[in-house]
């Protein structure tokens, strides 16, 4: 038995509905646990005033500096003592969950165990980072369970100036949109480089994301300074007998609504069999007696969705890869930006490919940490800087597919005309 | 110093000993989907063999009770493996179609809504807010609680034109990200600088470099150093207050909540875009926040009245137009919709194209 619970008028009151309440957990682990006691004291307290009463601070582990986000008690007495003393202390640990977020029960089970011997109790599946963050321990109480997580195969995420965790979706585990190995490529890039995860030393942080198709069902362009999408550059692949089991069900109108006419590139069209075009990339597949759904496979931009409406009816091409995308991030400080692409497509399949990446994330990494001023993140820094000063630092070869139009303003001197038409004309022949 | 052990740089782990056997023994080689009801999804891969998963919302914050309560139901009416969503939804995978039923059953009897598969609106992305932030100008978790608790029906049943995706975020950093609808505070009141704090706590010329709008300056105020704002100038961002909590800019009555609209991640259809602004000055009103539910469900409401299928928020809006938009969610349309930071001209209208 824990000691007596506050009055918590506020906080109760979102115990009530239908959908699951954290509150009902807090008190539950408050049955038994002061340090929950005066956390919900806390945090009543902040419902009441509409303030936060954390501050940061310094705590770690031995032998890394980063990954535990410290967090003391401000709200204090006349007497500078703090008002809920057990939760003065109230720290979070990240730990890295397995690539694609997969757990069994005896995991699980562990986790709760460990945490409850060291910590609240009190566990978020996930951060937006992809953390799994055991919330709610005091500084003591650190290295030992930052000891029992990384002794069984765990370890600290990323916090501050530094690499983070990063994520990837559920991927070839389950989903025949996927492109390419995503737990593979994750911990490519990320195992590979933990260094800068948990020596924070970078100018600001680093997220790499990885989502197998366009759908980016991790958020990989806008959250993540890079990212990694799969794609592929052949025909898509088509199953006949399942688009027309849908044009069946749905009707042929319906396929025309809600496939043809939101083609974003009108890659698609219905034309009367035996009209279909004989050009290259161009298949047709019968929808039924009649008609045909003509692909127009070298305007298709993969953007996936009449995939996603026609599931297995129309599949990724065989060909597959990766696109690269660079300098997504939220609001601070220039407004938020989306990745934009730096590598159009590459194979991701080889040791060799994954080697290919793993460098490319390194060098991108290393281009950061030398240019960018302090508090910057990589897509700001090529705000400043221009793509192509980029792209030489970087060492990558410039390509249309970089941009979503030329250059609209004169304010630029050509001096070297001749020199990069000479260029343009090399790679085309390479 | 002795028996501290240097760490074993692991990093992060491989998925395959967590893994549903059904899906190690397919990976990569999944075929077809479909999508059963709200909150099943039914993969099938090249091998024949077929997997069911199991949707199901959960509080994100979760008491080891709860975990253990979700591994219970895993093992008796699972397979015994999980995975979480990048929106803290949890999944359940079972090879055997028989145990679906039962396994929805043991989830809802136990208060766990399944759902949010497909065209329904997902759980809220969030972040920590007053529970575990340090410059949160709301809460996270209550915000979320409160409002899935009005969005429930639109959880568990599949209704929507197209998925909604929604964020909240505690300040104007927005960690929670672009979303369909985002909830976001919104300042309205200039830092107020606790000037006896400022020389001991800040690195000011750190700070002076963090301000979007170059407002704040080096100052020597009662004989101290300290900083001063330049108010004129000055939006509001927040952006100097993590780097310095003596510029306090959370106010319990001027740190109001704002509602963005149209942002999306995916690249289907349209390129992903960044959500708008569409609402504001709604009051930070814990613990349930009722001013910020009834803007978001009446946006909920016309999108799902006039979006056709397959229209996410924002192609809903391209289509309609924004006019349109606020005409029949009713929002007024003020000076502060129209953009003035740079890149804004891009913003504006500059064609004839007005829908009549």
């Amino acid at each position: 038995m824990a000691k007596k619970m506050y009055d918590t008028p506020m906080l109760d009151q979102l115990e009530s509905g239908p959908w699951p309440s954290f509150v009902t957990g807090l008190k539950r682990l408050a049955k038994d646990n002061d340090m929950m006691v005066d956390l919900m004291g806390q945090l009543e307290a902040s419902y009441k005033t509409k303030k936060g009463y954390w501050k940061g601070g310094t705590v770690g582990v031995f032998g890394y500096g980063g990954g535990v986000i410290p967090r003391f008690t401000e709200l204090k007495d006349e007497n500078e003592k703090p008002v809920y003393p057990d939760a003065a202390e109230f720290h979070t640990l990240r730990i890295q969950p397995p690539a694609g977020m997969h757990y069994d029960t005896k995991t699980l089970r562990w986790m709760c165990d460990v945490w409850e011997k060291h910590g609240s109790g009190l566990i978020a599946f996930h951060g937006q980072s992809g953390d799994i963050m055991f919330q709610g321990i005091k500084t003591e109480n650190v290295q030992p369970a930052f000891d029992e997580f990384n002794e069984n195969g765990f370890d600290l995420g990323g916090a501050g100036p530094a690499l983070r965790t990063s994520m990837s979706c559920v991927g070839a585990a389950r989903c025949e949109m996927s492109c390419y190995d995503e737990a593979r490529a994750l911990r490519t890039v990320i195992n590979n480089n933990l260094d800068d995860m948990h020596r924070p030393a970078l100018p600001y942080k680093f997220k790499f994301k990885f989502s197998g198709c366009g759908n980016d069902c991790v958020n990989a362009i806008q959250r993540s300074d890079m990212a990694t999408l799969g794609t592929w550059r052949d025909n898509m692949q088509v199953n006949a007998e399942l688009v027309q089991a849908w044009v069946a069900k749905n009707g042929k109108g319906e396929l025309v609504n809600q496939v043809i006419n939101m083609c974003p590139t009108k890659a698609l069209s219905l034309k009367k069999q035996g009209n279909e075009s004989k050009a290259d990339g161009v298949v047709a597949v019968a929808v039924d007696g009649e008609d045909c759904m003509e692909i127009d496979n070298h305007n298709c931009v993969r953007c996936m969705h009449c995939l996603n409406v026609i599931p297995g009816g129309m599949l990724p091409g065989k060909d597959k890869g990766v696109t690269i995308l660079v300098g997504g991030k939220g609001v601070l400080k220039i407004g938020a930006t989306m990745g934009t692409v730096v590598i159009p497509f590459m194979k991701l399949e080889s040791d060799e490919d994954f080697e290919k990446l793993n460098d490319l994330a390194r060098n991108i990494l290393d281009f950061f940490a030398e240019n960018a001023l302090e508090h910057e993140r990589t897509g700001e820094m090529i705000d400043r800087i221009g793509l192509v000063n980029f792209l030489d630092g970087i060492g990558l070869e410039i390509d249309a597919n970089m941009v979503a139009m030329p250059r609209n303003n004169p304010y630029v001197r050509m001096d070297a005309w001749e020199e990069e038409v000479a260029k343009a004309e090399e790679r085309k022949s390479a | 110093m002795a028996d501290l052990r240097p760490p074993i740089e692991c990093g992060a782990p491989d998925p395959m000993p967590y893994m549903h056997p059904v899906m190690k023994k397919n990976y990569g080689k999944w075929v077809f989907h479909s999508h059963p009801k709200p909150g099943v999804l039914y993969h099938r891969a090249e091998s024949g063999d077929a997997i069911w998963t199991v949707k199901a919302g959960t509080q994100r914050q979760m008491d080891t009770y709860t975990i253990r309560e979700l591994s219970d139901i895993a093992d008796k009416f699972g397979d015994g493996y999980v995975r979480f969503t990048a929106r803290s939804n949890i999944e359940y995978m079972v090879s055997d179609e028989a145990k679906v039923e039962p396994l929805i059953k043991a989830l809802t009897d136990a208060g766990y809504p399944v759902g949010g598969t497909a065209n329904s609106v997902s759980m809220i992305a969030h972040t920590q807010g007053w529970l575990h932030c340090d410059i949160p100008g709301t809460d996270a978790s209550g915000v979320v609680k409160a409002l899935m608790d009005e969005l429930y029906e639109e959880f568990i049943k599949c209704e929507m034109p197209n998925r909604v995706k929604l964020s909240t975020s505690c300040c104007e950093i927005n960690c929670g990200g672009q979303a369909d609808i985002a909830i976001i505070v919104q300042h309205t009141k200039p830092p107020k600088i606790n000037h006896d704090l400022v020389a001991n706590v800040c690195e000011r010329p750190a700070v002076v470099a963090r301000c979007p709008v170059a407002a704040i300056r080096p100052a020597l105020v009662n004989g101290k150093p300290s900083l001063e704002v330049d108010e004129k100038k000055c939006i509001c961002c927040g952006a100097c207050f993590p780097p310095c909590p003596p510029m306090q800019i959370n106010d319990p009555e001027h740190s109001k909540i704002a509602i963005w609209v149209g942002g999306k991640n995916s690249n289907a259809r349209s390129k992903p875009t960044f959500h708008k602004l569409v609402a504001a000055g709604l009051p930070n009103n814990a613990p349930r926040w009722p001013e910020t539910a009834e803007v978001v469900k009446k946006i909920l409401r016309v999108y799902k009245e006039d979006g056709r299928p397959w229209e996410r928020m924002i192609d809903w809006i391209d289509r309609i137009g924004w006019p349109r938009f606020f005409e029949k969610t009713g929002l007024p349309f003020t000076k502060y919709h129209i953009d003035d930071w740079r890149g804004s001209r891009a913003t504006l209208n500059a064609s004839n194209h007005i829908r009549f």
